[in-house]
């Protein structure tokens, strides 16, 4: 049998990655797969959650998620090829034209 | 015979089937070409050169290795093969037959008839690119690369009208299970036509054929390999047996989406105003309904090498202005109708 | 037997995200969360959630990492193997960040209990096939969200396209 507190943990242990990936990451498109690897770790406790109340919702709200991840990996990555036309660079210290 | 021996029975026989297939398609290609060409083709090796792709594979098998010196190295390798499993894995649900009778045991000529069928084929699909970027990327080449980044935008612009032409079909028999969606085909339709997808959905067989042709990456939409302006494209720089499994995993993609387009649109094994089960023993039966299958499968897969050498190779604008301004409103304007009629006859 | 394969998929999936974020070369990375959704979609299949582990396969690594390999070959990028991945100032604050947040969610995991139970049981998803369980919800209790997503797909499509647009500059 396995217990909803070991989906919980592989979930809660690869959101931190995302996390961490998202705040290290000096590529702007690392950032965005780090964002889809937090999106993935909140699915599967979304639908490790749904499984074990024995309620459809939570599945529900993954096929949601997902939906939403596909849009914002769309948006996300026109933004980056736009500022890789414009600033011929995708490094975050790079992008620094608000500082003046 | 316990279960898993008849299932290992059955993934053992699809795989030499879909191998086969392969093989003999390398031969077919090239004789009927010739054919439609007015020449004679290869022809040396064994009767009517049948021999013909025996003596390819036999070459490239000796032939030197070469890994180019700045390709990386394990993704250059993993290329061929990551092309050809997915074509490979998608036989898995495909019906190639109703049902035998062996040792009293009835058993449906399926390997796994998954409730998600064809959503397994689609991903599947979507997966057989990443052999060819990958490849495309690890060559390290200009020509390579072209063809992988060709492949990714074809992929997803293919991969929408696909859908929606298969979403139609799932709306009218209501399940994902090639199977299920088989024997709903079976018997007739407004009297006198044979109860198949193709006369229930003529727009959506024509979009998926489209569509299925640019996933096969067959001429008119093989861009991604385009001889005259990327050399081949994304295997410029493979040789020996690395090609070998490019070339092979194409004509098994051809032979996994032929065998597709029957069970969805042609009724699969079935044949149109015959029951075949009633004056067919049982064994006889599965055979029979097997050699149908097969003879429809051949057809579709013949169909690709006829295209193949009578239509030229779209540009790449005009690639993607048929996926996405004819190809998608097409299919979203047959998805609605569908819907409508659905909605209407039930 | 579960339990093994359970097992197999979250070590596989904590490895590949931990090498993932820490791999030089952003294309690996890419291949490397193909590998990850392959297992993802396998902890779907042990949640009896059948319809997600296609989905995931289908939408995932058919169309969000296809594009994500597209946009990595556009922005050809040589230079970024031989440079430190990371940011310079404040990687070690961004380790400490996600440890701490991480022993904030284990504290709550093992403090969780479940709520009252469903109608949903797994023996009911199994036999009406999940996918169908799905699509009862989706379609009645939750048609709302889901034209809301369709709106936002919408958007998306059109942000894209005027992102992608290239300016005419009196040409």
């Amino acid at each position: 049998m396995v217990h909803l507190s070991w989906y919980l943990t592989v979930s809660a242990m690869l959101f931190c990655i995302g996390v961490f990936g998202f705040l290290t990451r000096r590529n702007i498109i690392m950032m965005l797969l780090s964002i889809e690897l937090m999106l993935n770790s909140v699915n599967l406790n979304l639908a490790a959650m749904s499984h074990y109340m024995e309620d459809i919702r939570g599945q529900v709200l993954v096929f949601f998620i997902i939906a939403v991840a596909a849009a914002e990996a769309a948006i996300g990555l026109g933004i980056v090829v736009t500022l890789f036309r414009n600033y011929r660079s995708v490094y975050t210290e790079d992008i620094t034209i608000l500082k003046g | 015979m316990a279960d898993w021996q008849i299932d290992l029975i059955k993934v053992v026989f699809i795989w030499v089937w879909a191998l086969l297939i392969a093989v003999v398609m390398t031969w077919v290609e090239r004789r009927a070409s010739a054919m439609m060409q007015d020449r004679l083709g290869p022809n040396r090796a064994g009767p009517f050169g049948l021999l013909q792709p025996l003596a390819d594979g036999i070459k490239l098998f000796t032939k030197e290795d070469i890994i180019p010196e700045r390709a990386r190295k394990i993704l250059f390798i993993l290329g061929p093969p990551l092309f050809a499993l997915p074509a490979f894995s998608a036989y898995a649900v495909v019906p190639f037959g109703d049902k035998i009778v062996l040792g009293g045991k009835e058993i449906i000529l399926q390997v796994s008839d998954v409730n998600i069928g064809f959503l397994y084929v689609l991903a599947l699909g979507a997966i057989g690119v990443y052999g060819m970027v990958i490849g495309g990327w690890a060559s390290n080449s200009k020509y390579s690369i072209l063809g992988g980044l060709r492949a990714t935008a074809q992929l997803i612009s293919y991969e929408v009208p696909m859908g929606l032409a298969l979403l139609t079909i799932v709306l009218l028999y209501g399940t994902f299970s090639l199977r299920e969606i088989v024997l709903q085909q079976q018997g007739t339709f407004l009297g006198f036509l044979p109860n198949w997808g193709f006369f229930k959905q003529p727009l959506g067989f024509i979009i998926f054929m489209v569509a299925a042709y640019a996933e096969a990456n067959r001429v008119p939409f093989d861009l991604p390999e385009c001889e005259s302006e990327l050399v081949t494209g994304y295997h410029t720089e493979y040789g020996s047996m690395r090609l070998g499994l490019y070339l092979f995993g194409e004509y098994v993609n051809m032979g996994t989406l032929a065998a597709i387009t029957v069970s969805l649109f042609f009724g699969g094994w079935g044949l149109p105003y015959v029951d075949m089960s009633r004056f067919l023993g049982p064994v006889s039966y599965g055979i029979a309904s097997f050699f149908v299958f097969f003879l429809k499968q051949a057809f579709f897969l013949f169909l690709f090498v006829w295209v193949r050498w009578t239509v030229p190779r779209f540009r790449y604008d005009q690639l993607m202005g048929l996926g996405w301004k004819a190809l998608i409103p097409l299919g979203l304007i047959n998805l609605f109708i569908t819907a409508l009629l659905v909605q209407l006859t039930t | 037997m579960v339990q093994l394969l359970f097992f197999y998929f979250a070590l596989v999936v904590i490895g590949l995200g931990l090498r993932i974020v820490t791999c030089k070369n952003p294309v690996h990375s890419v291949l490397l969360m193909l590998l990850l959704f392959f297992h993802m979609a396998g902890l779907y299949l042990l949640l009896n959630a059948e319809f997600l582990a296609a989905v995931q396969v289908i939408v995932y690594a058919g169309a969000i990492l296809v594009l994500y390999l597209f946009v990595l070959f556009l922005v050809n990028l040589r230079e970024e193997i031989k440079m430190s991945p990371f940011v310079q100032k404040g990687k070690w604050a961004g380790l400490v960040a996600a440890l701490a947040l991480l022993i904030t969610f284990l504290r709550g995991v093992f403090n969780f209990t479940l709520g009252p139970h469903g109608q949903y049981t797994i023996e009911k998803v199994q036999q009406i096939t999940h996918t169908k369980a799905m699509g009862e919800a989706i379609y009645t209790t939750y048609i709302l969200p889901f034209e809301i997503a369709g709106l936002i797909l919408l958007v998306a499509v059109i942000g894209g396209l005027a992102l992608a647009k290239k300016e005419d500059k009196g040409a």
